[in-house]
């Protein structure tokens, strides 16, 4: 199961691509709309790289709560 | 949209903001925000500050005391807000044309003044608002709209004319170091005195565009591979410093503040008019 989630508001998110080139375990990539989207979030080690790296305040990584 | 406690700082209501997509402005507030979260600061008690350009619409997202000014005149607005307040945490932000040409005067005296605010300098190396014209840290040989076969004066380097001018604290980040950012911005608030942070950013849309770095990670990408921490910069020569970006801390000094100066003064001549 996967360790984190991470939450992207596709309502703030501008498509700038940063996230989807800083996660250094490619968790991310575009959507069809153009939006960060998680792909293989089990792959994700909770580094909130992406979360820092986004000027637009779109993307949340949490801890996932076990059974949630 | 990190954690609820950064969230709680921003105007909402405004967002998606502004800026381009990928522009490095975000990721300075974001930086901004979680070092006021994490120095417990409240809203009420913090004052926003700034002038004019891309990088100074910031103060209109954080949901602050935030005051949007006078093209290059933000310093001295914000020094009569902290005279009036002393007990409010002031903090200008500024782009590099802001603070460096029009508003390089107010600059140079506020770091001699030494009174208790923190500058933070959004340095993209372009006045990103108004089309790309070149500004005082555009780099020698780099296109701008003013530009066209490259530009010919040598830019200042920020860190330096704030030391030189007297701020007691003064270091440098870029975007490509989002927590580099957060510390120093913690550090610079805490100081007592004035303190300058120098983020170096990229405005991809009008200086990018024009100088091989169109895309926000071109730009991410260059300041990693040439940034170089201060410690390790002092055991290079000056040909392998060429192009490089120095970060870190520069000055950390305590200073007479101007505040408590002006109290210690008023003590002394003021009072009784008998
Ligand atoms: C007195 C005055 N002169 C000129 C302008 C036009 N102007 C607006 S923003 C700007 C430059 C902004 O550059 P910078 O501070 O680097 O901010 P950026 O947009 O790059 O973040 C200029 C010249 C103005 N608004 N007011
Ligand atoms: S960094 Fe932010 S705005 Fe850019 S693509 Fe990722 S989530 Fe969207
Ligand atoms: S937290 Fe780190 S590993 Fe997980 S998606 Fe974000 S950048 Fe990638
Ligand atoms: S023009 Fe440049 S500085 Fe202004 S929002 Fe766009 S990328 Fe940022
Ligand atoms: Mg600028």
């Amino acid at each position: 199961m996967a360790k984190f989630v991470v939450d992207v508001n596709e309502k703030w998110c501008k498509g700038c691509g940063l996230c989807v080139a800083i996660c250094p375990k490619k968790v991310l990539e575009f959507n069809e709309r153009v939006k960060s989207e998680p792909v293989r979030i089990d792959d994700c080690i909770g580094c909130h790289q992406c979360e820092n790296i986004c000027p637009d305040f779109a993307i949340t990584v949490k801890e996932a709560k076990p059974n949630a | 949209m990190p954690s609820q406690e950064v969230l709680n700082w921003l105007r909402t209501r405004f967002f998606p903001h502004i800026w381009c997509p990928g522009c490095g402005h975000g990721i300075i507030m974001h930086a901004l925000l979680r070092a006021l979260v994490d120095l417990g600061k409240k809203k009420e008690e913090t004052v926003i500050a700034s002038g004019i350009g891309c990088s100074s619409r910031m103060p209109g997202y954080i949901d602050a005391c935030t005051l949007h000014t006078t093209h290059g005149r933000s310093l001295a607005f914000a020094t009569g807000v902290k005279l009036a307040n002393p007990e409010l945490t002031v903090i200008d932000v500024m782009g590099d044309g802001d603070c460096t040409a029009i508003g390089g005067n107010h600059f140079i005296h506020a770091c001699r003044r030494n009174i208790d605010i923190t500058a933070i300098v959004m340095n993209n190396n372009i006045y990103g608002m108004t089309g790309g014209q070149a500004s005082p840290t555009t780099p020698v040989g780099a296109y701008a709209t003013t530009a066209p076969y490259g530009v010919l004066d040598v830019p200042f380097d920020i860190c330096k004319l704030a030391a030189g001018a007297g701020a007691s604290y003064v270091a440098r980040a870029t975007v490509a170091h989002p927590l580099l950012i957060e510390k120093y911005v913690r550090n610079a608030v805490s100081k007592k005195g004035f303190a300058v942070v120098e983020v170096v950013t990229h405005c991809h849309t009008q200086f990018g565009r024009k100088n091989k770095r169109p895309r926000p990670i071109d730009n991410i990408n260059f300041f990693k591979d040439n940034s170089v921490m201060n410690n390790k910069a002092s055991n290079m020569t000056l040909e392998e410093l060429q192009g490089k970006i120095v970060i870190g801390e520069f000055v950390n000094i305590e200073l007479p503040e101007y505040i408590e100066q002006y109290k210690n003064l008023i003590e002394e001549v003021g009072g009784n008019r008998g």
